[in-house]
């Protein structure tokens, strides 16, 4: 679905991100991994285009991403994009913020509550919750209006970053089961970016270890345990070790 | 935008102006904001009336500047003037040594001159009978055995060529404790013992009043104030009976008539019209009639005309203020130049702002609407920018990657989430304009300034009220009224956000 060739980033001085090649397969999970700053969020955003590269190009499905108009509006019709946070509008409920793109787009009534009614069941969100505003709806329940939101038109990719981050643990747990139900039943495009080792291995097909604006290691997670590429990846691994004592690990 | 329509459309109830397209002439009287003015121009009004001319008389419009203009614009046809500020002031740049050569300067502007009306209100130097005697002070050269005195002066005397800067040249005075300060005001610190001396018109009726020595001007520094008619020399075409109605003034009105006039509204308080209407009556055998409006009738002018200010100019600032604010949010740079010149605007005198703009838009409503509107520019631009800023980038880096173009943005969740912020700017303006708009009865707009402008001159407290009382309380109403507009506006899910925010 995604290629990349030789894709860089600054910011003024700093280089987020160094010349990076690869590709995004289509149908699978790939999860961006990596302690903060290390250019996770910069490689998702040059995904859809909110931010531009400096060098190199990314292609979508073939051919290069567009850099502004209406192509651009069009290829992120088709990337859905949720953040921490859920990033939601909070002058709209929570059916607003879900179906906005729809009713700027004029679908039919009968056309966005079909599409509505299939989400709420997706994300096993409270029907009587969608005409509650962002600021009365739980933090688990923002997340889940956001997915709804990304997922409103039916999008080939789906790009979450840390859509889990500010969760207490148990609704974490509950929704990273619902996120890997869903990616499973989608078969979409996603790329997932986190800093939560477990978390990675639970949700992704193939794990992207990055560190200071380089990918160290790439694979599976049972890959980066067996056969860590260096020192760091090591570090990384133990360093989200389960608790002392034994205790259960997982995917909590 | 139902709201604004609405407001529109009541503006546009409140400021129809009625015209004339019916063959009665058409006579515009204007007159300056002191009492002998207001009652010249009411008797020549009065006078013009009685030929059956259709009469507006334009009171207290605020200095000479701003009438000489309004003549010469052709938005006034008469109004009652001096020879020596003709000469001092509005052609001092011109050799002028008799009357015939003054008639032929202002011939070049397409005015003319009527026969001195029989008076001179010159410039004079008055104090306390007591003081004046305590200290020995009997003529203007006296003064400079008094380095000390305190003076306090009209701003026009201050400001003038032929006011204080000469005095003091000619007489080589040296006073140095010199204040400009409202004439009308002048007296009473004169009564309080805070001001010494000041000046005054020969023909005020406050020398008596007040118990005032008048210093002899024994250089013979001031020049000769004869009052005259002026008007535009159209107006004899036009309302050849109006015009010789109110000439029939020339040499009718002593000093000692005069006076006797100003004490009369002044000290009396017998409204100018009623003064004048007198004075025909008894001087010239003629007939007027003087309307006089209820209070609630009065106050309901002025309301609506005040209304009629505050409207436009705010629905004008709006819209183009709150582009202004999302431009100066998207391009910061840009943004601080817009600032930084609405800030400027800001700083600019009101009174200066409204005298400038009589050149451009000449007197009446327009200059007024034109200054509130330039007043009103800031908050707005400013709120609206903020409210922009303030919108949490994870907010909107949402909307961009959901695909919505820059416009969908901006009108579905940027400037919805910035309304608090740019009611509340609307809000500010509204009630500043409210406040500012009173000084719009200085350029004939108008409104609640009227009455506290006459209540200053004629140190009415009573009157100063009956404008600032409404003034205050329509202040109060735009501010409760957008309160209102906001629980309309405002989304329900902000309002919530800032309840659960506070509450947690």
């Amino acid at each position: 679905m995604y290629e990349l060739q030789d894709v860089s980033k600054c910011y003024g001085a700093k280089q987020a991100l160094h010349p990076l090649s690869l590709s995004l397969p289509t149908g699978r999970t790939t999860v961006l991994l990596g302690p903060s700053g290390c250019g996770k969020s910069t490689l998702l955003r040059l995904l859809n285009g909110l931010l531009p590269c400096d060098t190199g190009r990314v292609l979508f499905d073939g051919k290069p991403l567009p850099t502004g108009g209406d192509a651009l509006l069009a290829v992120r019709h088709r990337v859905g994009y949720a953040l921490q946070g859920g990033g939601l509008f909070p002058h709209l409920t929570g059916e607003e913020n879900v179906t906005l793109m729809a009713s700027h787009l004029r679908w039919s009534t009968a056309k966005t509550r079909e599409r509505l009614e299939a989400l709420v069941e997706l994300t096993r969100f409270p029907t009587d919750a969608l005409a509650r505003y962002p600021s009365q709806l739980s933090g688990g329940q923002r997340q889940r209006v956001a997915l709804m939101r990304a997922l409103m038109l039916d999008p080939d990719v789906l790009l979450l970053d840390e859509p889990l981050g500010a969760l207490d643990p148990l609704v974490r747990h509950e929704l990273q089961g619902d996120l890997r139900a869903i990616f499973a039943r989608l078969r979409k495009t996603v790329v997932l970016v986190t800093h939560d080792l477990a978390e990675a291995g639970f949700l992704g097909d193939r794990i992207l270890l990055m560190r200071e604006g380089r990918v160290v290691q790439q694979g599976r997670l049972a890959d980066l345990e067996a056969r860590p590429a260096d020192d760091f990846v090591t570090r990384f691994i133990q360093a989200q070790r389960p608790l002392p004592g034994g205790g259960l690990g997982g995917a909590a | 935008m139902r709201v604004g329509l609405l407001v529109l459309l009541l503006v546009g109830a409140c400021g129809g102006a009625s015209s004339a397209g019916d063959g009665v002439p058409q006579v515009r009287v204007g007159s300056k904001k002191f009492t002998e003015s207001v009652i010249l121009g009411e008797a020549a009004a009065q006078l013009a009336r009685s030929t059956g001319a259709r009469v507006t008389h334009r009171r207290e419009l605020g200095g000479t500047a701003v009438l000489w203009e309004a003549l010469r614009r052709g938005e006034l046809d008469v109004y009652p003037e001096y020879t020596g500020t003709l000469r001092q002031e509005l052609l001092s740049g011109r050799h002028l040594p008799d009357d015939a050569a003054l008639r032929a300067a202002l011939a070049e502007s397409g005015l003319r001159m009527s026969e001195p009306l029989g008076f001179n209100n010159t410039y004079a130097l008055g104090m306390k009978e007591a003081e004046a005697e305590r200290l020995g002070i009997r003529r203007i050269s006296d003064l400079r055995a008094h380095p000390s005195l305190r003076l306090g002066f009209s701003n026009e005397f201050m400001d003038r060529a032929d006011g204080w800067p000469a005095l003091r040249d000619s007489y080589r005075l040296p006073q140095r404790d010199v204040r400009g300060l409202d004439h009308d005001l002048a007296y009473r610190g004169m009564e309080s013992g805070s001001l010494q001396l000041t000046d005054l018109y020969s023909t005020d009726a406050e020398i008596e009043a007040y118990g005032l020595r008048v210093l002899e001007d024994d250089l013979r520094h001031f020049p000769a104030y004869d009052a005259v008619l002026l008007y535009r020399d159209d107006l004899e075409a036009r309302a050849p009976e109006a015009l010789a109605a109110m000439l029939r003034l020339e040499g009718r009105v002593s000093e000692e008539d005069m006076v006797k006039l100003n004490a009369r509204a002044r000290l009396e308080r017998v409204s100018e019209g009623r003064v004048a209407s007198g004075f025909l009556a008894t001087a010239l055998g003629v007939a007027s009639e003087v309307r006089g409006d209820g209070l609630a009738a009065r106050v309901w002018k002025r309301t609506r005309e005040h209304l009629f200010l505050v409207g436009v100019s705010l629905l004008a600032a709006m819209a183009l203020a709150v582009p202004l604010g999302v431009l100066a949010a998207r391009r910061p740079r840009l943004g601080r130049g817009v600032l930084g010149l609405t800030g400027v605007i800001q700083t600019v005198p009101s009174l200066a702002l409204l005298v400038v703009m009589i050149p451009l838009l000449g007197i009446g409503s327009r200059p007024a609407i034109a200054a509130l509107f330039l007043y009103s520019l800031l908050p707005i631009v400013r709120n609206t920018a903020a409210g922009l800023a303030g919108i949490p980038p994870e907010v909107r880096e949402s909307a961009e990657a959901l695909g919505l173009p820059a416009l969908a943005r901006l009108w579905r969740i940027e400037l919805p989430m910035a309304a608090p912020s740019i009611l509340a700017g609307i809000q500010t303006a509204a009630v500043i304009n409210v406040g500012t708009a009173t000084l719009g009865a200085l350029v004939g707009a108008g409104g609640y300034g009227q009455p506290i402008l006459t209540g200053i001159r004629l140190d009415d407290v009573r009157l100063i009220l009956e404008g600032a009382v409404p003034a205050a309380a329509l202040a109060l109403l735009a501010s409760g009224l957008f309160d209102a507009v906001e629980r309309v506006v405002v989304p329900r899910g902000l309002r919530l956000g800032t309840v659960a925010r506070s509450t947690r």
